[in-house]
């Protein structure tokens, strides 16, 4: 198992570099001037040469690459200033340090993802083996139904429905806002709560639906038989036989859905008007921001790499034959 | 929707023998799906209500033609229209359910007084042939990959297969966003204007370069499956070249899983097109657009929110109608796997 994830960790490390590559070379060294982006709409040529020679863009391109990927191990200094150690670059826009901005927007994000997984997690697979256990009845039928429907709905559509109904027509809660947990765990709960609801909506559903036919398919497996033919009850075969084995599906499309929880988060931010990353790679991109982008897109690429890894890990423990591979 | 399989003669060159023998007449596999899909009220309504969408979306101007009003005028500041005053002093549309009335069927938008109708048909048209061109090119492109993959396996299948992964590994919306400043500063001066037909370019770019990876998986499993199948043995015992084995004996018998995945991701590619337009990166003012339509309604929730119902209506019914159908055709050609 330690091997297995050590082998896991050093493949996400290599694929972090590679992607570091990649972006660096299409963002500053493809066709167009990054200097000109950082200088702005009026620009004059002296001011454009100053940048240049500030961002490094004269040196050799080998260079300016080996300049940026130790600038995020060991940090890099502009004529600004000094940016410390996982050192990202600077904001054209802003002026500020793009991996401090993104610290400050981080929780917002992750509260929403993790708690949006955790959500469709538990109540989507929870309501999706409720279905299959009690298989041809009104509850399976309900659940399939609503599911189906509510997998229909996205984000921009549910958000201000909910907004409408919770907030504006009844007032029962307040705009969805950030509170750090630690100042105020009930204020940090509710203020998320309707985010978060609505953005876990659709995976909720569709695990629903994934959760039901699984199990469907395990039930008919032959250990499953077997079991049954030795006397176990009902209720053991179902929560310790076909359990196990429906969850391998699960989990390998769970490492999927969480990487597609960070573009949920930008809908949800967007819609909700909250202050995450989501909403920090839309400005970047929209004030043609590069630095802050490629900042944003390198984090959420690590954050990914590392929920990938405990899917992994998790993947393992519930299927033994990954380890050997 | 008729089936391109069913009038494929390769296909039925094809037929799997077992399936052949169980009917008489000797059915192929495509006309035994198109009976299995005929016979699923579910799908085919859902099937009709999705050709609905795109003949809408087709015949958009002639549509607005009908309404007498088009995406682009301002009816609520145009002084043209100023006898027939449709907005409030506070920009809210007159009248009952955003604005609704015999020459404004669904309303019109605050504060500038758009037609919704027209700029919920045009945006149809938009976002629907958009994601169309997108999903189309994005098949080919895995297809393609996939039998490379498939086919040649060995070290080309290896490589293939780790430049999949790669693309697998990026956070995929976030890169969307991400992308667009950049491949539009590839081809267009960052100080001037970007053209409306070039961000749709630059849409399209950004889509299929990260968008191939699933079908390309998709294809090179099944052909990997197909290689050791002995009807390819004996299609290269009897000295058939490479390119005909692919072109003759594979990919006939790809099209199946190649269209249950199509019916799975347009639907994608049409939400994916709406989350960029949505986010500020796609389309923007004025093209008509179905994502556009929602970053807006977000803005006017609290005023008016028949701003929304309308274009969220649409979509509900059209991701639902879609989703359904898709689960249909994947019953259809498969008929083991049990909803």
């Amino acid at each position: 198992m330690f091997q297995f994830i050590i082998r896991r960790t050093v493949g996400a490390l290599v694929t972090l570099i590679l992607i570091g590559a990649a972006t660096f070379f299409l963002f500053v060294a493809a066709p167009s001037d990054y200097a000109s982006l950082a200088c702005g709409k009026d620009c004059s040529p002296a001011r454009l040469e100053d940048i240049r020679q500030a961002l490094g863009l004269n040196l050799p391109i080998h260079q300016q690459f080996w300049d940026f990927m130790s600038g995020i191990v060991m940090g890099r200094d502009f004529p600004t200033g000094h940016c410390s150690a996982p050192c990202l670059g600077q904001s054209f826009y802003s002026g500020d340090m793009v991996w401090s901005t993104i610290m400050d927007r981080f929780p917002t994000t992750l509260t929403l993802t993790v708690g949006g997984a955790v959500v469709f997690v538990i109540v989507g697979i929870g309501a999706g083996m409720i279905a299959a256990y009690r298989r041809g009845t009104m509850v399976d039928k309900v659940a399939t139904s609503v599911s189906m429907v509510l997998s229909s709905f996205q984000i921009y559509v549910l958000g201000p429905l909910v907004l409408l109904i919770f907030v504006y027509s009844t007032g029962w809660m307040d705009n969805p806002a950030y509170h750090p947990i630690t100042d105020d765990p009930w204020k940090w709960f509710t203020g998320l709560l309707l985010p978060v609801l609505v953005m876990s909506t659709i995976f909720t559903a569709q695990y629903t639906r994934m959760a039901r036919s699984s199990m469907i398919e395990q039930l008919a497996e032959e250990h499953v038989r077997t079991a049954r033919a030795k006397g176990m009850s009902n209720r053991y075969v179902f929560f310790r036989y076909a359990w196990r084995g429906s969850m391998i599906p699960i989990v390998t499309v769970l490492g999927i859905d969480i990487s597609s929880m960070l573009g949920g988060a930008v809908v949800t931010e967007l819609t909700f008007s909250l202050q995450g990353i989501g909403r920090l790679a839309v400005d970047g991109a929209v004030h043609k921001d590069l630095p802050l982008t490629m900042g944003v897109m390198l984090f959420g690429a690590f954050f990914i790499l590392i929920v990938n890894i405990l899917t992994d890990i998790a993947y393992a423990y519930i299927d033994p034959r990954v380890r050997l591979s | 929707m008729t089936s391109p399989v069913a009038l494929d003669p390769e296909l039925e060159s094809n037929a799997e023998p077992v399936k052949a023998e169980q009917k008489l007449e000797g059915r192929s596999p495509g006309q035994l799906m198109w009976q299995r899909f005929k016979r699923d009220r579910t799908g085919v309504v859902c099937a009709v209500v999705v050709i609905l969408y795109f003949v809408i979306a087709l015949a958009a101007p002639l549509l607005t033609k009908i309404s007498g009003t088009d995406p682009y005028t301002l009816y609520g500041q145009d002084p043209t229209y100023a006898d027939k005053p449709i907005l409030d002093q506070f920009g809210l549309p007159l009248g009952y359910f955003g604005g609704v009335s015999g020459s404004h069927w669904f309303g019109v938008e605050p504060q500038y007084g758009r037609d919704l109708f027209a700029m919920l048909v045009y945006g149809m048209r938009t976002s629907l042939f958009m994601a169309l061109g997108v999903t189309v090119l994005l098949m080919a492109t895995g297809v393609v990959i996939g039998l490379i993959g498939g086919y040649f396996g060995g070290r080309t299948d290896y490589w293939i297969g780790r430049v999949t992964d790669f693309f697998l590994s990026f956070p995929q919306q976030l890169f969307f966003i991400a992308f667009m400043p950049v491949v539009t500063a590839f081809f267009v001066d960052p100080r001037e204007a970007t053209p409306t037909y070039f961000r749709a370019l630059a849409m399209l770019i950004v889509l299929w370069l990260l968008g191939w990876m699933g079908m390309a998986r998709l294809v090179r499993s099944t052909v990997l499956s197909l290689r050791e199948r002995e009807f390819v043995e004996a299609a290269k015992v009897s000295g058939a070249s490479p390119w005909r084995i692919v072109r003759k004996e594979i990919l006939p018998n790809v099209v199946t899983p190649i269209l249950v995945q199509f019916t799975y991701s347009l639907p994608s590619t049409i939400l994916t097109i709406a989350f960029l337009s949505f986010a500020g990166v796609g389309f923007v003012e004025p093209t008509p657009d179905w994502g556009r339509l929602f970053a807006a309604a977000a803005n006017y929730t609290e005023q008016d929110p028949a701003f929304l119902f309308f274009p969220g209506l649409a979509l509900v019914i059209f991701v639902l109608a879609f989703n359904l159908l898709g689960d249909s055709v994947r019953d259809a050609f498969d008929p083991k796997s049990g909803r």
